[in-house]
């Protein structure tokens, strides 16, 4: 069994590094970038964590995990024991070591963070949930008294996934309802196989239903069934479908055929596995000269799927500078590296076409950063007379989503604000109408898969303690 | 899951479909449609509903093929299982009593105006329907539609059914006989929709066009489907499919549908190679 090293050596030693496929073979292919840890990178990583007394890191983390714990386990090589230790808090640990915005979370609060080395906690929690994978580790159906109480969730994304995994380890009865044919929601649809692979999400989805929780799919709230209707059936319901209306900038030219929004380009290759056309039907158009607009993780998702698909030139288009850039570091640093090219301080105000409706180009304009917005961020600026036309034949929007207001419109007495999210309270996710609660992007507007999932778990929480403490919508109605 | 209960070929490429699928047909309203996937490799396409039994739970829907997944569907058989099948869609047609109304089915586009012209007829409209098509063998549902409607007119392109002529002609020879035409209801391909609506525009009639546009998700999520309506973009899938069709910008719409010809044409060509390879 590996020991615990001496204090003075964890000191000593730099963060580990993380195997990735090299650029030159990525670009041709759907395969993860990051291979993930072997089993000595993770001891030797694992090593280094301090095992604090009072562990901050701890504080940085959504999904509540227990970081030090799980940590001391893999030094003890105790994988199994190590898995077990993420699933008692966070049903996602192969999604979440994958995606989670760590450098704003546990890395941020890791005492080494000010060396700037901070533990790779988001590695560790990927190599201890592949390896459960690998080895066809499963939890076991929790023990616990049926509590014959019905939980409707609303969506199958990290908020409505958690939120079904931590009620049915309570003995809840879950259903979740899903508009698409595969659960996961922005993790299938949305998230690229290079960075998360959907058989990573199929396998964590399957491990939350052993728990007991029902997928419905096919199935759209507000249309197949009113959030009215579910409430005459459910004892609670938790609404988590997301803001996946997409937005388009409003400029001349954007209904031309090769404009895309990032959520129909992403859906067609994630979801309907248009990048494997013609085996798969759906099909999926790409440009030589390909512009992308906005600089978030999406937009950054969007680039490097059409580099992939047979792009020769990617332009990411984003009005501010790589420092406002809302993608996280890591995500600009592989597109960097696979030779998409940032034009920053650059605003597109027309798309061109020819009469078939082909793009021809983009007209932008050049910006400067002028004084602080609402959002704290200097505002850009139009600098007069720097027009010119990018010559690309493909526009993806990638500037962003709004709510959809489907499931909204059906459910009496649940205040939306004016953008069409739900009015929660922040600390219990219940919304206006009581035994009905939100969480998510459908509240936040688009944020991440962890603030989602934090949301998912807070709900659980406040809707064990509606239950628990006698509240019902079925007897609300009486 | 979503059973095929029974299937009739009606002609050489036109079927009709009744699939089990009562949580669609509890909720279903005349104008709104299903999106479908025969397999996990498949396309989702558009439908819209040509019938319900809420008591029965089915869904009635009726196709022609043109593609890939027309193809495959109309290879499955009574007892088979379609991979995905979701709805009620897109929203209800707005039915209220006009008055004198005019319903216009083209091709398969009879399949989907009939439960339109039921529910108008229901709601106390008298109902002219005017259903054509390119020969006399693609005329569908004529006896339904009789039923359905106060007035039933026919035609085919190659006059071997009735009379020679388009849906449009028999149009406009209404709208110079009737004068309180309320309004119009138009369905069937792009280009026939777009052409009403030049028939009704100096009539000063408002008509109403069922656009099939290319959709993914159907529920708003991926803005495939969007058309310019009055210079202002609208998501077919929720805020369609129907829409004023006099204000529907049409060469717009017209290319929009044909974005992924050269790979639709691809796919079936792929698709039937591999049949005849296979014998």
């Amino acid at each position: 069994m590996t020991k615990m090293i001496p204090m003075k050596e964890r000191g000593k030693r730099q963060q580990r590094a993380i195997r990735q496929q090299p650029v030159e073979e990525r670009i041709h292919n759907f395969n993860e970038v990051p291979l993930g840890y072997t089993k000595e990178d993770a001891i030797y990583e694992a090593q280094r964590c301090l095992q604090c007394e009072s562990p901050t890191c701890k504080d940085g983390c959504p999904a509540e995990v227990n970081i030090p714990e799980f940590i001391k386990k893999i030094v003890e090589e105790d994988f199994f024991g190590a898995y077990f230790e993420l699933l008692k808090t966070n049903s996602l640990p192969a999604v979440c070591g994958r995606v989670c915005p760590q450098e704003n979370q546990c890395y941020k609060t890791c005492v080494w963070n000010k060396a700037g080395k901070p533990v790779a906690v988001g590695r560790l929690e990927r190599f201890i949930a592949d390896w459960a994978r690998e080895h066809n580790v499963h939890e076991e159906s929790p023990k616990v008294k049926r509590k014959n109480k019905r939980v409707a969730i609303v969506g199958s994304g990290p908020a409505g996934l958690i939120c079904a995994a931590d009620l049915a380890k309570l003995g809840y009865d879950v259903t979740i309802f899903e508009a698409l044919p595969k659960p996961g929601g922005v993790l299938i649809y949305g998230i690229p196989e290079f960075r998360l692979p959907k058989a990573i999400v199929e396998y964590e989805v399957n491990e939350i239903k052993r728990l007991g929780v029902t997928i419905v799919t096919n199935f759209v709230v507000g249309l197949t069934r009113r959030v009215d209707e579910l409430a005459e059936e459910f004892d609670a319901i938790f609404l988590a479908n997301g803001a996946g209306a997409p937005r388009f900038m409003g400029i001349p030219g954007e209904n031309l055929n090769d404009v895309y929004s990032a959520n129909e380009f992403l859906t067609r290759s994630n979801l309907m596995k248009a990048y494997r056309f013609p085996e798969y039907d759906t099909p999926i158009k790409v440009g030589k000269k390909v512009a992308v607009i906005g600089a978030g993780n999406v937009s950054m998702d969007s680039a490097r799927t059409a580099l992939r698909l047979g792009a020769e030139e990617v332009h990411i288009v984003y009005r501010r500078t790589r420092k406002e850039a809302p993608a996280r570091e890591e995500e600009i640093a592989h597109a960097e590296e696979e030779g998409i090219i940032f034009d920053f301080l650059t605003l597109p105000t027309r798309v061109f076409g020819d009469e078939k409706g082909n793009i021809t180009g983009v007209e932008c304009i050049r910006m400067r950063l002028g004084k602080p917005d609402e959002s704290g961020r200097r505002r850009p600026v139009p600098i007069e007379g720097t027009n010119f036309i990018m010559k690309v034949d493909m526009f993806i929007d990638a500037i962003g989503t709004s709510a959809n207001p489907i499931v909204a419109r059906s459910a009496t007495g649940v205040q939306t604000n004016k953008w069409g999210y739900f009015v929660t309270d922040e600390k219990t996710c219940a919304t206006t109408r009581a035994g009905i609660f939100a969480g998510g992007d459908i509240v936040r507007g688009a944020a991440t898969v962890i603030s989602a999932l934090g949301d998912g778990k807070r709900a659980a929480k406040a809707i064990d303690d509606y239950l628990s403490s006698g509240g019902s919508l079925k007897e609300n109605r009486q | 899951m979503y059973e095929i209960l029974r299937r009739e070929k009606w002609q050489d490429v036109l079927y009709s479909m009744w699939l089990k699928a009562p949580h669609i047909a509890r909720a279903a309203q005349p104008g709104q449609f299903v999106i479908l996937m025969t397999d996990e490799k498949g396309e989702r396409i558009p439908l819209t509903i040509a019938d319900i039994d809420r008591e029965e739970g089915w869904i009635q829907i009726v196709f022609q093929i043109v593609g890939k997944t027309t193809t495959k569907l109309a290879q499955m058989n009574e007892g088979d299982e379609l991979y995905a099948f979701v709805g009620p869609l897109g929203k209800p047609s707005e039915i209220d009593k006009y008055g004198t109304v005019v319903t216009i089915g083209g091709g398969t586009g009879i399949a989907c105006v009939y439960p339109i012209t039921k529910a108008l007829k229901e709601a106390g409209n008298r109902v002219i329907t005017i259903i054509g098509a390119r020969t006399k063998d693609l005329i569908i549902m004529e006896d339904e539609m009789r039923k359905a409607s106060t007035e039933l007119l026919v035609t085919t392109d190659d006059g071997s059914y009735v009379r020679k002529g388009f849906v449009t002609d028999v149009l406009d020879e209404v709208l110079q006989r009737e004068k309180n035409v309320r309004k119009v209801w138009a369905v069937g391909p792009a280009i026939m929709m777009k052409v009403i609506c030049d028939v009704t525009k100096p009539y000063n009639v408002e008509t109403i066009a069922c656009l099939n546009a290319v959709m993914v998700d159907g529920t708003g999520m991926c803005g495939s489907c969007r058309v310019t309506v009055d210079g202002e973009t609208k998501l077919t899938c929720v805020d369609g499919p129907e829409f004023n069709g006099h204000l529907v910008d049409w060469p717009e719409f017209l290319n929009r549908l044909l974005k992924y010809d050269q790979q639709e044409k691809q796919s079936l060509e792929i698709y039937n190679e591999s049949l005849e390879a296979e014998g």
